[in-house]
């Protein structure tokens, strides 16, 4: 009971509390700008692979940090990250760092044991491409 | 601690006539409306945690097999359609703003906005699902399928007469919105409100994937068909071209073609990998000519295009189906997930033009949302990964 009269307290004192007592209402102009930076986001994610070498070997991590930072956008402000509860965040950040520890280790084991162990069905070599015939 | 407060309280009233201080909307085990609410929030928390940890196990597929075949990935991403993965991602995106704004609505007590919100969202949805049918049903018609079922060839990459998929994947939708119109037209007649009130907005919804279909049909064909077939050849030929290199072969392969006045006929049947007799006069050829030009004198003469090293050299349609596997399992599960989220969002449509929620009870749009967003998140991973692999 003390924790929600508390949040009931910070609802009432904050900006957003006026007269609905745990809802907490986005606003509008905050909504459209993080669609906009969204939007933005993906323009240069899209860009970025198409002027292919330009980060060579790093394209996966810029692409990811950049998806990330999408996400991190997602989450603080659409989901309401912001105005939630820490345990709600907590759970839910748990969750990724139980994905990365999955496929890290998964990641590393199957790299250093099999080097390649899909089977190859092939009976009819249909990859055979006129190569010579290109150039 | 306010679960034993709770009970006492309800024993208390002693039986069933605490109605007087609960709402309609308030589950008689709950004291408070915000009870109610943080409950259902850790709950679509924990659901959105398993969600996680389940698309977890499909990035990790996808980790390990692009970390064995790098090329496999970039080849066959060539045969995925960034424009159209572009305009999925820009309408996913729209519709969580429209999807945040209706929680907004909802706890502004907004009801009119509310409805219009939640229906935009379907549309998205819809436009959405109407996109991937075009890439899913071109693809499938090339023969781009998930391993074993795998049967494209770069010589015949549009192949003539095959089903028409696109049909096959309408079907369903069509049907729908044909349900749909009547469902208005009846409620029209019988003058039902309430249900015209609905019907209304879910025709709009059905058409947009109409919408959405004829989106991606432009975008597939406009100005990209000959560039597309071009990308095709290239996506293979660069299998190969990495597929060679294994074998050690490229280099002299490219060195046999500047040398010879005829290039051509002979090397064209070479690249079959099971004419391991020219591979062998190829490589004999290129040792002399080596030999001639007195640039290298070492361990030239090995001949590698054996019968062994035949399996190399055809592995391509196993590859790119299993790359295919994980595109139609990733994009597929995501997919189902989308046609989940218009399951319930058209229940919250119902209950929306019903009335249903106030500031004290908005519970279920802003769980919907979560999980909406969420899916919105998946799919923020999932285009860079597939579509932008260069």
């Amino acid at each position: 009971m003390s924790a929600h009269d508390h949040s009931a307290e910070h609802a009432l004192s904050s900006s957003h509390g006026d007269g609905h007592d745990f809802a907490h209402p986005m606003p509008v102009p905050t909504l459209l700008a993080v669609f906009a930076v969204l939007v933005g986001l993906t323009i240069i994610t899209v860009a970025q692979a198409s002027f292919s070498g330009l980060f060579g070997d790093f394209d996966v991590a810029v692409v990811m940090i950049i998806a990330t930072i999408k996400a991190v956008l997602v989450g603080y402000f659409f989901m309401h990250l912001s105005h939630d509860k820490p345990f709600n965040i907590v759970v839910f950040i748990s969750a990724f760092v139980f994905v990365g520890l999955f496929i890290i280790f998964t990641l590393s084991d199957s790299q250093l044991t099999t080097q390649d162990m899909i089977q190859v069905q092939d009976s009819v070599p249909t990859s055979a491409v006129a190569e010579p015939a290109q150039s | 601690m306010s679960t034993i407060e709770a009970d006492t309280m309800h024993d208390a009233h002693g039986g069933h006539d605490h109605d007087h201080d609960h709402p309609s909307f308030l589950a008689h085990h709950f004291d408070t409306p915000e009870q109610q609410f943080d409950s259902g929030k850790l709950g679509i928390w924990l659901f959105l945690v398993t969600e996680v940890l389940f698309f977890g196990g499909m990035f990790c597929a996808y980790a390990i097999f692009r970390s064995l075949r790098p090329e496999v990935f970039e080849g066959c991403s060539q045969f995925l359609n960034t424009k159209l993965g572009a305009i999925n991602t820009g309408v996913l995106l729209f519709s969580s703003l429209t999807m945040a704004w209706a929680v907004r609505c909802s706890q502004t007590e907004d009801h009119k906005g509310l409805t219009a919100m939640l229906a935009s969202t379907l549309s998205c949805a819809m436009v959405f699902l109407g996109v991937k049918a075009i890439e899913y049903s071109h693809k499938w018609g090339m023969g781009l399928l998930p391993a074993g079922y795998f049967t494209y060839d770069p010589n015949n990459p549009h192949p003539v007469g095959g089903t028409n998929w696109l049909l096959f994947i309408c079907a369903p939708f069509i049907v729908i919105t044909i349900g749909v119109v009547i469902w208005y037209v009846v409620a029209k007649m019988s003058d039902d409100k309430f249900q015209q009130a609905v019907a209304l907005p879910l025709i709009v919804v059905c058409l947009s994937f109409f919408g959405g279909v004829g989106l991606g049909t432009i975008l597939e064909s406009g100005g990209s068909e000959s560039h597309a077939s071009a990308n095709h050849g290239e996506g293979l030929a660069e299998h190969t071209d990495a597929d060679h290199q294994h074998a050690h072969n490229d280099d002299h392969a490219h060195v046999a073609n500047e040398s010879h006045s005829e290039p051509g006929v002979l090397e064209l049947l070479a690249t079959d990998a099971t004419n391991t007799g020219l591979k062998n006069q190829i490589s004999a050829e290129e040792a002399q000519a080596a030999l001639a030009s007195g640039s290298v004198t070492t361990g030239v003469s090995e001949i590698e295009a054996t019968v062994g090293a035949v399996p190399r050299e055809v592995l391509t349609p196993s590859r790119a189906g299993v790359f295919f596997s994980i595109y139609y399992c990733m994009t597929g599960i995501h997919a189902i997930h989308i046609l989940g989220g218009i399951g319930v969002l058209v229940w919250l449509l119902f209950r929306s033009v019903r009335q249903d929620f106030n500031r004290q009870y908005f519970g279920p749009v802003d769980y919907v949302g979560l999980y909406w967003h969420l899916v919105d998140l998946i799919w923020i991973y999932l285009f860079p990964l597939l579509y932008l692999i260069r």
